[in-house]
């Protein structure tokens, strides 16, 4: 559209502006999590004190992490695994019941979250799996699940029908179609369903907090969260709660940057069809 | 020996079985549990309770923090909305032409949607403090520091709320738009501009009609996402100051683990279910109607 094309420098002064109020908050906290403050580890001189109160804290930071990459990794594993094989099937193959499920699938989006978190867990509790990392990732991957399915199928439905048919002909079965020869053709979107699960699961906040009791299980927003209100008196550690945060968006940042092309294709095929 | 069109058959439906062990055990089950569980009073920890509608129902009628939470949730849901579609479809009309210039721009609106909205709120939380926030400090240099706060009023806290879900999505909406700027084509354009169309009338008669599936698709995630407005007001002002920012989803979680009136958290989740049900009907019928 030629009415917005850059004019020039007004329109580089102006959008950089705008760029530095959008990148201030993240380089502020990055800095302020290194600089001295009241009530922090970090009194005097710039250090990385507020790093090692929020390395000992609770059980420790490491087993925050762990928490945290559990639940993660094992949402976008699951996620990739479910939605691979249902988007092959709903893209390719005719069966009984076909539309009906990927209609139920996508509807998952209608219900509010929220109203569900409550019966879940109520269920978690009775199936024997209230306060796992494991549960937790279950209900996770049920909310990735319309995006994803969605996604791979429209991926799968993209790949050419002879690529398929000529390995059929050789010879090949369909789980080795499916390995061998569809899942290298979707590799971008995979990596943009696993990019979205793990986005969601690192930073999930409701679902753990109703979900996981002790917190020897909590996962790192939850323990960032608490982490403000360990000082006595009522008094905050922001230095402690900024290196948290610091921690928490650190993966996210990185990840988004190296594979940010992913990330907007998925809204580019979204929002097509959509 | 099964034929082909069996095999394909089963193996279609061998490969959604994990989908449909999920949508079953883990959507379907606890939809129909939130149901019966609205009907009972359930305890916090057992496997059922006695049959007592429409108590949990009325309960909530009843509850005097019901009707505060609900208006400020559309008030919170009205404020959120607009200044994210308006400043989302302003970014996506500065990053819509192609340049290396623009890519950067892109990259740093779109940064802070990689944050989760729990990092962002403790971000905030920092940010908007009197003993670490860069801002407090400056305000009180110019001499109108001292007796504010950003969370201190009922005001003050929705807005400083607020600042932060637009500084967090407004790169999100920025992007769905730009999906559908694009979808413009060039030749559309060039035909306003033969016809003697200003910037003003191409913008309201090509643009903003060819965006209306992407700003209905914004305007309803919008929409449903403030509506479940939890983590941000659970974080930065714990629906203080004097319960005035508590949202409808921190009062189900209130009724179910701090009250253990997991009946009346049903109930109300219920409530929830159905009127973004409605909500999103309406909307759709609105926008489909808007673009006939």
């Amino acid at each position: 559209m030629a009415a917005a094309r850059p004019a020039g420098t007004p329109f580089h002064v102006l959008t950089g502006g705008l760029a530095i109020l959008f990148l201030f908050p993240l380089a502020w906290c990055v800095f302020a999590s290194v600089s001295p403050k009241a009530y922090t580890a970090q009194t005097n001189g710039y250090g990385f004190g507020n790093y090692t109160t929020l390395y000992r804290f609770g059980v420790g930071l490491p087993m925050f992490v762990a928490n945290t990459l559990t639940v993660s990794i094992a949402t976008v594993v699951i996620t990739l695994v479910v939605s691979a094989l249902g988007g092959y099937a709903f893209a390719r193959f005719r069966f009984w019941g076909r539309e009906v499920l990927f209609l139920l699938t996508l509807a998952i989006l209608m219900v509010p979250y929220a109203s569900l978190l409550i019966p879940l867990y109520v269920l978690l509790n009775t199936i024997g799996l209230a306060n796992s990392l494991i549960g937790v990732a279950l209900v996770l991957v049920t909310f990735q699940l319309p995006f994803a399915t969605y996604m791979m199928r429209i991926s799968f439905e993209a790949v050419p029908r002879d690529l398929e048919e000529s390995a059929l002909v050789d010879g090949c079965g369909p789980a080795a179609v499916l390995w061998r020869i569809m899942l290298p053709a979707v590799r971008p979107g995979l990596v943009t369903v696993g990019l979205f699960a793990f986005l969601a699961a690192w930073n999930e906040y409701f679902a753990p907090l109703i979900l996981l009791a002790q917190s020897s299980k909590e996962t790192l927003p939850l323990a960032v969260a608490a982490l403000r209100t360990q000082l006595p008196m009522g008094q905050v550690d922001f230095g402690a709660t900024e290196a948290g945060v610091v921690v928490l968006a650190a993966p996210c940042i990185a990840v988004f940057l190296i594979l940010q092309r992913y990330y907007v294709r998925g809204f580019m095929s979204g929002a097509v069809k959509g | 020996m099964l034929s082909w069109h069996l095999r394909r058959q089963l193996t279609g439906f061998a490969y959604t079985l994990p989908t449909l062990a999920f949508v079953a055990l883990l959507f379907i089950t606890p939809l129909l549990l939130v149901a019966r569980m609205s009907l009972t009073n359930w305890p916090l920890l057992s496997h059922g309770g006695a049959f007592n509608f429409p108590k949990n129902y009325l309960s909530i009628w009843n509850n005097r923090l019901f009707w505060p939470a609900v208006t400020f949730t559309i008030e919170y849901t009205v404020l959120a909305t607009l200044l994210l579609i308006g400043l989302g479809l302003g970014l996506a009309l500065i990053v819509q032409s192609q340049s290396r210039w623009v890519a950067w721009l892109r990259t740093a609106f779109l940064l802070p949607v990689s944050l989760g909205l729990a990092a962002a709120s403790l971000l905030a939380y920092g940010f908007f403090s009197r003993e670490s926030g860069p801002v407090l400090p400056l305000l009180e240099q110019l001499g109108i520091g001292e007796s504010f706060g950003f969370f201190a009023t009922p005001i003050a806290a929705l807005l400083t709320t607020t600042f932060l879900v637009v500084w967090k999505f407004a790169g999100f909406y920025m992007l769905i738009l730009l999906v559908g700027l694009q979808g413009v084509s060039d030749e559309i354009y060039e035909a306003g501009q033969i016809d003697g169309a200003g910037r003003w009338q191409t913008f309201r008669h090509i643009t903003l009609p060819m965006l209306l599936p992407s700003l209905s698709l914004s305007l309803i995630l919008c929409v449903t996402g403030s509506l479940l407005a939890f983590d941000q007001f659970f974080i930065l002002t714990k629906g203080g100051p004097d319960n005035s920012t508590i949202t409808v989803v921190q009062l189900i979680y209130r009724e179910a683990f701090q009250r253990q009136n997991l009946g009346t958290a049903a109930a109300l989740s219920i409530i929830v279910l159905i009127v973004l049900l409605l909500i999103n009907v309406l909307q759709l019928r609105f926008l489909r109607r808007g673009e006939g």
